[in-house]
């Protein structure tokens, strides 16, 4: 029964610490406009692998702090990652069992539909997207998903997390 | 006897959760609530002051990287390499030495020049100096973080500048850091002067860091590519005669009465790392609640 016990918390807080350092870290110019969410990525990644724990009240939580930390309207992200959290908890069963590479494109689905939602919400209060580089991140999140895939995962079988 | 009962790992693996979708419409409600509030009334303000207080810490880990990349790189550099900085900074400042007798020279005269005239001009004397926290921001909108709050003075409506000209203006002061709009924000309007003329305008933001808009300039009127535009002065925010931008293209459309002007701004918004804020006196205009640049006003 001790497997049923929540192990490895402080594993999830730290990779989604990580994911936030990552988001703010400076990038070269011509990278920037790719630089994924990785903090929806980690979300994503643990809601797969542990949907009994992280879901969507843990997706918004998190969404909250990426609201604080980049100074947009407070809700913003918070709205886009408990529906990036929904939809991975409605077809885990589906992707996970996938290969990595058709991962990465369910993958790239829901951070376009994050990417729209948050967009969809800049414009209704004023900021329109100008061109559609804003979509960019979700092609940079698909093309990295692989790489988060496995060190995740590999963290989460070294310190048992489940 | 023996009856089938999963193992707990067998059903978190098919676990399914009946109450998602309601979970979900809870949380989406709340956070309608949260922005709906957030940007109609101000009333979350002092929620986000705490908040942006307590992640302060986490900005400065952020700019770690960054920051022992540039301590590496100015450590290891050649003398050589060091050498031949001096060499152009010391040519630089003499220049610059140059410059500076000529202006004290001409501020004197403009002094006794606008006091003939009876006109009372306010000069800021004092800059802060602000670094830029190295945050990425969501790259549509606008704003810089800034390394200076309420603490050292900073207000909201502040105007910060770089060496070149105009940045923009703070429109939220926390009390260890300080959020900057920039004036290529797709919702900042500047008033401005063009230098040459004397028209006065708006310079608006495109969220483009390259791009200002000048629109209500007439079509007869006498715009060159070229010509440098300067604050105005009005609306009460900015100091007048402080560099904007220069006009990077003139169309004239018959069909529309005005006419498609476009201008550079000619500080590097985009690779801002210290910045000016000037401390003149308070704004005489006090922003309206419900828009972050409510001072800016039509000339």
């Amino acid at each position: 029964m001790t497997t049923a016990y929540p192990t490895g918390r402080w594993v999830i807080v730290v990779s989604f610490l990580i994911g936030f350092l990552l988001a703010g870290i400076p990038l070269p110019k011509e990278l920037s406009p790719f630089r994924p969410d990785w903090v929806a990525m980690v979300l994503i990644y643990w809601c797969m692998a542990l949907p009994n724990r992280i879901g969507i009240g843990v997706g918004w939580g998190v969404g909250l702090l990426l609201d604080i930390g980049r100074g947009a309207l407070l809700g913003q992200h918070a709205l886009a990652l408990a529906v990036v959290a929904y939809l991975t908890l409605q077809t885990y069963r589906r992707i996970r069992v996938a290969p990595l590479w058709q991962q990465a494109f369910s993958v790239l689905v829901f951070l376009l539909v994050e990417q729209i939602l948050i967009f969809w919400i800049s414009g209704v209060v004023g900021y329109p997207p100008h061109d559609w580089w804003y979509l960019a991140p979700a092609v940079g999140g698909m093309v990295l998903w692989p790489l988060l895939f496995v060190i995740l995962r590999d963290a989460r079988r070294y310190f048992q997390v489940s | 006897m023996a009856t089938l009962k999963p193992s707990p790992r067998i059903r978190y693996l098919f676990a399914v959760n009946p109450t998602a979708v309601l979970r979900l419409g809870l949380w989406g409600v709340l956070s309608i609530v949260l922005m709906t509030v957030d940007h109609r009334y101000q009333g979350l303000n002092d929620v986000r002051d705490v908040l942006a207080t307590a992640i302060y810490p986490f900005h400065y880990l952020v700019r770690l990287p960054a920051d022992a990349g540039n301590w590496l790189s100015e450590n290891l550099a050649s003398r050589d390499a060091l050498l031949a900085e001096n060499a152009q900074l010391r040519e630089k400042q003499v220049f610059l030495n140059v410059q500076l007798q000529k202006l004290t020279v001409l501020e004197a005269e403009n002094r006794r020049l606008r006091s003939l005239l009876e006109s009372a001009v306010n000069t800021p004397e004092r800059v802060l100096i602000a670094e830029l926290l190295a945050v990425d921001f969501d790259p549509y909108r606008h704003h810089i973080l800034l390394n200076r709050g309420r603490r050292h003075g900073v207000y909201a409506g502040q105007p910060v500048l770089d060496q070149h000209g105009v940045i923009g203006q703070i429109i939220q002061a926390d009390p260890l850091t300080a959020t900057a709009i920039l004036i290529t924000d797709p919702n900042h309007a500047l008033p401005i002067q063009i230098n040459r003329t004397g028209v006065r305008t708006l310079a608006q933001g495109t969220g483009n860091f390259q791009e200002l808009e000048l629109p209500h300039i007439p079509n007869n009127e006498d715009v060159k590519i070229g010509d440098l535009l300067i604050t105005s002065g009005m609306g009460g925010r900015f100091p007048r005669g402080y560099p904007v931008g220069t006009v990077t293209k003139v169309e004239f459309d018959p069909g529309s009465p005005f006419a498609h002007i476009v201008a550079k701004p000619v500080a590097q918004l985009d690779r801002i790392r210290e910045v000016m804020l000037l401390e003149g006196e308070l704004p005489a205009v006090k922003p309206e609640p419900g828009s972050a640049v409510a001072a800016v006003q039509m000339p």
